[in-house]
């Protein structure tokens, strides 16, 4: 019988349709290696939970606990729930990390519904103080910072996607398999699923060291074009204002804000955005925030490092040939 | 069919919100109040396909201060029947496992056969409590829908995650949540705001649902400490003179941006 360390973290690694983890566990597993040791929880249609775990010791997991759930690819969340709670009745962990995704949240609230357990969500950061886990938080778009703990036992933390730069160290983990008691929970059942197909080169928004999003300003579908050319200039992903989006010129997936993404890249480059307030709360985070708008009084320029007050049909060609010329 | 939909005031995102630094709670004189517009979405789809459902009753369900009465009536304007409003002092504050756990009272006092909840609101940006209520009232729950369809013993519709769209279905009752993809609430006509005015209203407290917001032996969330950011300045400026890419080019160059 595996004996887990004291200081356990159970982290409930995601894996993608395809069998491989998601981008998540990384950051999970290592936000889990400052606080504690990490133990990955692998949760995966029978037959399919020993694919991965080489990838969870890759990014540190000292053990590894692959369960393998009845319907695991068939019914929403309970089955991930089922095997949480074996989980962490077997390990008793000081903490449970889960990433603050659809699904991730799905499990995260049904577990702590179940278990009593205290939930926090959305978390940036983790720390360790005298009494045990804290997770620290980024609220009202990144205007205020909150620290929240449980009065007692062991919290639920839900890490919000690209907050955690830190990596565990790899190690060779210890492997075993759990056995889940299923709760006979009634849940929403999967009857078809279409995975979604990657198009495009560009990464992906969340999470992404440099984003170029443009709004209103771009005034048509065949404009916006200009936003993808300085992003493959940049190498940076792709984001788009509200006003961008209802307009039909890009897809929901694609906003940025306070009903959208949130996103703290490196580089922002906003164009033709006027910086309205939901948008801010999804992106003044950034390090450094560039705008391009023709009105000199967007509020956007009130958070931009550099701003140009001009016409981005003349401003960006400019840029990109300038950028393109210096790369050659 | 009794469908439940839960809605809650929130600071006007169009306003600046503002934490109390010594409480940690949201200050709501600091900004108007309004209904979370994506409950208001999750009421106009329950009032869409309540035309087309047998005896539909559509009753709003609210957690928040006494005051928030006025705002919650526009949910009754909007074309709701009922509103059960659960206001008090005692709740102030609470965390995520209390407030789904008096919510989860309030819809089994209440009857339902259905919930409809907005996937995240503008305020905590949470997206868990219609997960956490599902599971106290072990009922199936799709989250996340862009597309619902509703019929007397069945809810399906298409879901959205990071890795692809899938159809998905429960039997009822259940609860739901779903995006911004649905359209936005009606507003209400005068019609609809004179009508509000003799629909009813049923205000509770924690007691009358028999939970305790005091008790200690559950774990509770608490806020250790809160601080403001410091605000963003705004660095340089310049006007386009025919040179401004050049300029910005050269700048994210020397920043090693580009």
């Amino acid at each position: 019988m595996t004996t887990f360390p004291e200081d356990s973290i159970l982290v409930l690694v995601e894996t993608t349709p395809s069998g491989g983890l998601a981008k998540s566990a990384a950051g999970l597993l290592g936000a889990a290696s400052l606080v504690g040791t990490p133990v990955a929880l692998l949760v995966r249609a029978p037959g399919a939970a020993a694919d991965a775990t080489q990838d969870a010791a890759s990014l540190g997991a000292k053990h590894v606990l692959t369960a393998e759930p009845e319907g695991a690819d068939l019914l929403l969340a309970v089955p991930a729930v089922d095997a949480l709670a074996a989980a962490a009745n077997l390990v008793r962990p000081d903490a449970v990390l889960i990433s603050n995704s659809v699904n991730g949240r799905d499990v995260a609230g049904r577990f702590a519904a179940r278990t009593r357990s205290a939930l926090a969500i959305d978390a940036v950061g983790v720390s360790r103080d005298d009494e045990g886990i804290v997770a620290h938080h980024s609220v009202y778009g990144g205007a205020y910072n909150v620290d929240c703990a449980p009065t007692f036992g062991a919290p639920v933390i839900t890490v919000r996607e690209g907050s955690i730069d830190v990596r565990a160290e790899p190690v060779s983990p210890e492997i075993a398999p759990l056995d889940v008691p299923p709760s006979g929970v009634p849940t929403a059942s999967i009857e078809s699923f279409e995975e979604q197909a990657v198009t495009s080169t560009r990464p992906e928004l969340r999470g992404a060291a440099k984003v170029v999003a443009g709004g209103r300003g771009l005034t048509s579908q065949e404009q916006f074009a200009l936003v993808d050319q300085l992003a493959d200039v940049l190498g940076a992903a792709v984001g788009a204002s509200r006003a961008a989006v209802d307009a039909g010129w890009v897809p929901n997936s694609y906003q940025v804000g306070q009903t959208g993404i949130s996103v703290s890249p490196q580089l922002y480059v906003a164009l033709g955005v006027s910086g309205a307030i939901q948008h801010r709360a999804g992106m003044q985070t950034a390090k450094t925030i560039v705008a391009i708008n023709k009105d000199p009084d967007a509020p956007i320029f009130e958070i931009a490092d550099f701003g140009v007050v001009g016409d981005l049909f003349d401003v960006v060609p400019q840029l990109i040939a300038s950028l393109s010329a210096r790369k050659e | 069919m009794r469908i439940i939909v839960l809605m809650k005031e929130v600071p006007d995102t169009y306003g600046e919100r503002k934490l109390n630094l010594e409480t940690g709670l949201a200050e709501r004189g600091a900004s108007e109040a309004v209904l979370d517009e994506i409950g208001e979405r999750a009421l106009e789809l329950a009032l869409t396909q309540a035309a087309s459902l047998e005896d539909a009753e559509i009753t709003v369900v609210s957690m928040a201060p006494e005051t928030a009465t006025a705002t919650l009536r526009k949910a009754l304007a909007m074309g709701a029947g009922k509103l059960v409003h659960i206001a008090d002092e005692n709740l102030v504050g609470a965390d995520l496992g209390l407030t789904a756990e008096v919510l989860a009272a309030a819809i089994r006092r209440t009857g339902f056969d259905l919930v409809i909840a907005g996937n995240l609101s503008t305020d905590g940006y949470g997206g868990v409590l219609p997960a956490m209520i599902a599971e106290l009232l072990g009922v199936p729950y799709a989250s996340a829908l862009t597309t619902v369809d509703i019929s007397s013993d069945r809810v399906s519709g298409t879901r959205e995650t990071d890795g692809g769209v899938m159809t998905v279905a429960a039997p009822l009752p259940a609860v739901i949540s779903i995006t911004e993809r649905f359209p936005a609430g009606r507003f209400p006509n005068f019609k609809g705001i004179m009508a509000a005015k003799k629909k009813p209203v049923e205000t509770l407290t924690a007691a009358d649902l028999d939970i305790d917001p005091e008790g200690l032996e559950t774990p509770r969330s608490i806020m250790l400490a809160v601080s403001e950011r410091p605000a963003r300045s705004a660095g340089r400026k310049i006007v386009d003179e025919g040179d401004a890419g050049e300029k910005l080019a050269e700048f994210l160059i020397q920043n090693r941006l580009a």
